[in-house]
Parts: C-alpha cells; structure tokens; sequence
C-alpha cells in the first residue's frame, strides 16, 4: 500500500505508546498518532494536552488544535494548565511529544531563535509546553522533518533540554541531566520524515536506529549534520500496515496534517 | 452595582499606556480579540504583554505598535507556526523594538500563582540545563534547602489588568468559564484589576446557581463588557468553534509590513465597534462556526 511520509511519521510516533500509558500529546502529528494507538495497540493509554484537558478517547473529529470544541467534549477532566504539567513534574507521565525547529546530536531542541540570542537571524514563536516537556516526562519522543539545516551538531538555543553537552564535569546523557537537576527523562526517539533515531543513555548521542523505505543510512547521513552512529540492529523502518492506514485515513479524511 | 461599560470605556480606562496586561490565558481557546482590537484603536503604547501561548493577538498588537515587552512562553500562530509581526520586531526593530522574557507554559503560569498566593517565587525543576532558564534573567538558579538539589526560582509576576474572555457573567463580574482553562484562573487571582468580556450577560441567580464554574472573585473585576463573538477567531466551547481559515489567511496577508497594516486596516482600524467586525465577517461564516449539536452537561444538585 501507498503511504505518505507523514502517515509513516504517524505510525512511528504511534508506536512509540504503550498500552496503558499516560501520554502527554503535543500539537500536530501527535494528536493523531494518540488516536491511532487509542484505536490499535493501546486502547488503554490516557492523553494530556496542556491546555488542561485529559482524555481516554479520540476526539470525534479532527482536530486542528488540542483547544478545539471537539477536543474538550468527553474529556475525562477539563482544568489548568498547572495542574496537568504539575502531574508530569510530578513524574506521573511516561511520555510527551514534542517537535522543534532544530536539534542536535545529544537531543536538545531549539525552538526560540536561529542565530544569535540578541540580534537573531530568525525568531521562533518559543517553547510553548515544550521545554516542560522535555524537563519532565519519563520519556521523550520527537517529531521532526528531516533536513541538514535543522539536524545540526549544535543548536542555536536550548530550548527544550535533550541529554545537554559533553564539559568538564562529564558527560553528555543521563549523567548531565543529573549534573544540571533535571528529575528524570530526555529524548527517548526522534523521528524524522527519513529516518528514526534512539539515543544512547551513556553519551547522550542520537542512534540510526531506522531508514525509512525509500531512504538509506547515505540519504540520512547528507541530510544529517552529524556523522552518524548506527544502532547496533539499524534496519529499515517497518512500513505502516494497512489497518494502520485505515484508521490514520479515517481520523484525517483529508490529509490535513498527513499529506 | 452593575460593572458593564463598553469595550470602548473599559480599554480606556483600564488599560493606561505602559499597563502590564495578561490575555490569551485559555491557550488556544477563549482569546480576548474584540479587546485586543479595541487596544489597537486606541493607540495604547508601551504595553507589556504577558500570556501563555499566543495564537495571532499578541502578534497583532506587536505589529501595531502597542507592545513595549514580551512575557509569554509562545508568540505565533497555531495554524502555521511563526509570527511575522513578531519577527519584524524582534529581528528588525519594526514598527518598534520590543524586549522578550521567555518562560515555558509551566512557569508563566507559576510566576501568576506566585503572584495570587503573596509568594516571592516558586522553585521547579523544569527548564533545568536550558537556555530559556539562563537567558530569562528574572529567573534564579538555586539549592533547594532541603536537600541541596538544584532548583530553578520563578519569581511572581503580577499583572495591572487581566482581561479574560468567558461564556457569561452577570453584571458585577461573577463570571462562569468552561473547556480547559490554561492559566485563566492563575492570571485572574494574580492581577490587580481584572476585565471580563462575556459572551452573554445573565442574572446573578444563573451564577450563583453553579459557583464551582466561577473563575474568581468578582471584588477583583473592575468591568464587565457584553461582547457576543468577542473570541473570535478562537473557539468559545458551547458557543463556536475555531474559524481555522482565518489564522491561515492572517498568516499569509501578514508576511509584509504592509501587507499586516492592510490586514489591519480592513479587520481593524477600519471598524469602530465589534458590531462591524461581525458584520463583516458574514452570516454564513458566523453559522458554519456556531454550535450544531448542544451538548449540555447534567445539572448538579446543591441542595441540604
């Protein structure tokens, strides 16, 4: 079956639930990846948007932002936005979406600024959620599209923390996010419309755990800003299967956020 | 007594030159446009801005002049990501410089609680290893006291006027509001002075009849304005949904300066009243975006 990058993009975030599972869903592709893993592997995983609002169900239509009518109607609570990030600063949620405009080899997301932080080339709308996001869920996944100029060595800006930089206190990893105080987390998957990264704890570094059909790991290497590292079973993405494609059809009739 | 003025009076006498106002506090949802766009008219200058999100408003009001400073963790568009009017200022000084302090959804909405509370600051560990937490330089980085482990310190801030969009109200500012609700409640308890814009104005007895779906003390509101549509293009739950169209259409039309002032001129200063802007935008668009299936919620008993 035919699929778009994005309805693959999809599937790979979709995955990425596990059943059972408290999500926070970010903006975009995430709000339909919630709804295809409602509707297939983890029918019992719960979504948080941080607008204040948590779910068990998809919403009945598509949705363009996570504040729409549709969104809010069924919902198992309607709140602040506080108390929804506070249940993730409390450690309560496994995973958070997120996308950036930029990001390094170690994870860290840019999404303020290209260029200098006082006279910058190109200002970014900011972190929203984002960086709370990325402080505090158990895990991290995120969602980009893959382009040399946003794969970068170094971001511009940290905006949201990945797993920071390699210094004279040690490394980059889990072990720099202990160093600075962050409680728990960072970036467990980037997906890209190439390919699919994981990171490695120890270094903090971005693993080729995935090409997408189509790609190669050449492909990802000219459109990466970084010499790769391969995960040690890298392989070819596993293709959406066709049920995959159905409901991700069903929930966005008109490729609007999957064309 | 009665606290009803019209959008006009109460930006006039509520919003001064150089105010620090909270608005678009819902996220998405429940943006106070009509207020918005009546600050515009009004010329105010030298405004800080203070929000979570901001879907288009702030970027409006930045485009027009009125904004001196950001306090907010997202300045742009929803539907299409960035802001043109924020970059022109930031990045070219146009039409105006303005200074931005970026916070994340979390601690702008706890330096509000902060605020509401009487607290200098609230510690979290959020941001922790960002730029955001180093170059926002009204943050702190500390130790907890406790067990030495590091914290992040985000002071109060404290708005002059919070304007809030809700369903309805009476007359004296009880206010109900419903759908998920951002940092409203933060941003009302914190401010001095609050504006309430209200889809529909009722009496006292329909408030009083649910005070759990009260935002705030009413002491705290120092108008109510009448505003039907007033949130639009933002959705307001049991009354219309987001008009998508138009965030794309803005987003589009604003790509130039001058493209944003014939934006401006034709949605804008080109209207005197909400009244034209409904007008305006049309019967048949006002009913694709109203209500087609009410879905209300079952009645609660506060009996004894």
């Amino acid at each position: 079956m035919e699929y778009t990058p994005r309805e693959l993009m999809v599937v790979c975030a979709a995955r990425q639930i596990r059943d059972g599972e408290r999500v926070f869903v970010g903006m975009r592709l995430p709000l339909l990846a919630f709804a295809l893993a409602k509707r297939t592997h983890a029918p019992n995983c719960v979504g948080i948007f941080e607008t204040g609002l948590i779910r068990d169900t998809p919403a009945r239509e598509l949705l363009y932002t996570m504040g729409d009518a549709p969104n809010i109607c069924g919902a198992l609570w309607a709140t602040s936005t506080i108390n929804v990030i506070g249940l993730m600063a409390a450690g309560e949620i496994e995973l958070g979406f997120i996308g950036g405009a930029e990001i390094d080899r170690y994870g860290n997301l840019n999404t303020s600024l290209i260029g200098d932080w006082q006279q910058p080339r190109v200002r970014l709308p900011g972190s929203g959620g984002g960086a709370d996001i990325a402080s505090l869920a158990q895990r991290l996944a995120i969602i980009m599209p893959h382009e040399r100029h946003r794969l970068r060595e170094r971001v511009d800006f940290v905006t949201s923390p990945g797993y920071g930089y390699p210094n004279e206190q040690g490394p980059a990893g889990v072990a720099w996010r202990q160093r600075v105080g962050l409680p728990r987390g960072g970036p467990a998957v980037l997906i890209t419309t190439l390919a699919v990264f994981t990171f490695d704890p120890a270094t903090g570094e971005a693993l080729l755990q995935s090409y997408h059909p189509g790609s190669s790991i050449e492909q990802v290497q000219e459109e990466t800003g970084w010499p790769l590292r391969l995960a040690p079973d890298c392989a070819e993405t596993v293709p959406p299967t066709p049920e995959e494609l159905r409901v991700i059809r069903e929930c966005d009739p008109h490729g609007v956020w999957t064309s | 007594m009665s606290k009803l003025l019209s959008m006009t009076e109460a930006i006039r006498r509520y919003v001064p030159d150089g105010a620090a106002v909270a608005l678009g506090l819902a996220l998405e949802p429940c943006i106070p446009f009509a207020a918005g766009h009546e600050i515009i008219r009004q010329g105010r200058r030298d405004l800080t801005l203070i929000g979570p999100i901001s879907d288009i408003l702030f970027d409006q009001l930045i485009g027009a002049g009125c904004v001196a400073k950001i306090q907010a963790a997202w300045v742009g568009n929803v539907s299409e990501g960035l802001g043109h009017c924020y970059r022109r200022a930031t990045e070219q000084a146009q039409p105006r410089p303005i200074v931005t302090e970026d916070h994340s959804n979390f601690t702008i909405g706890l330096a509000l609680r902060a605020a509401s509370l009487g607290a200098p600051y609230i510690p979290t560990r959020s941001l922790l290893g960002s730029d955001l937490a180093r170059k926002n330089s009204t943050f702190l980085h500390a130790s907890s006291p406790f067990d030495g482990s590091p914290l992040l310190l985000v002071p109060a801030l404290q708005p002059d006027v919070t304007i809030l969009h809700v369903q309805r109200s009476d007359e004296d500012g009880n206010a109900h509001l419903w759908g998920s609700l951002g940092i409203c409640q933060e941003a009302m308890l914190a401010a001095r002075q609050v504006i309430i814009v209200a889809e529909e104005i009722v009496s006292r007895e329909v408030i009083t009849s649910d005070p759990n779906r009260v935002i705030g003390p009413s002491y705290k509101v120092c108008a109510v304005v009448h505003e039907p549509w007033g949130a639009h293009p933002s959705a307001v739950q049991g009354y219309y949904d987001r008009d998508h169209q138009f965030y794309h259409e803005y987003h589009t039309r604003t790509r130039t300066a001058e493209g944003f002032q014939q934006w401006l001129d034709e949605w804008v200063l080109g209207l005197k009243t909400r009244q034209e802007y409904i007008a305006k935008l049309g019967s048949a668009r006002l009913g694709a975006l109203s209500v087609k299936e009410h879905r209300y919620a079952a009645p609660v008993d506060y009996g004894y």
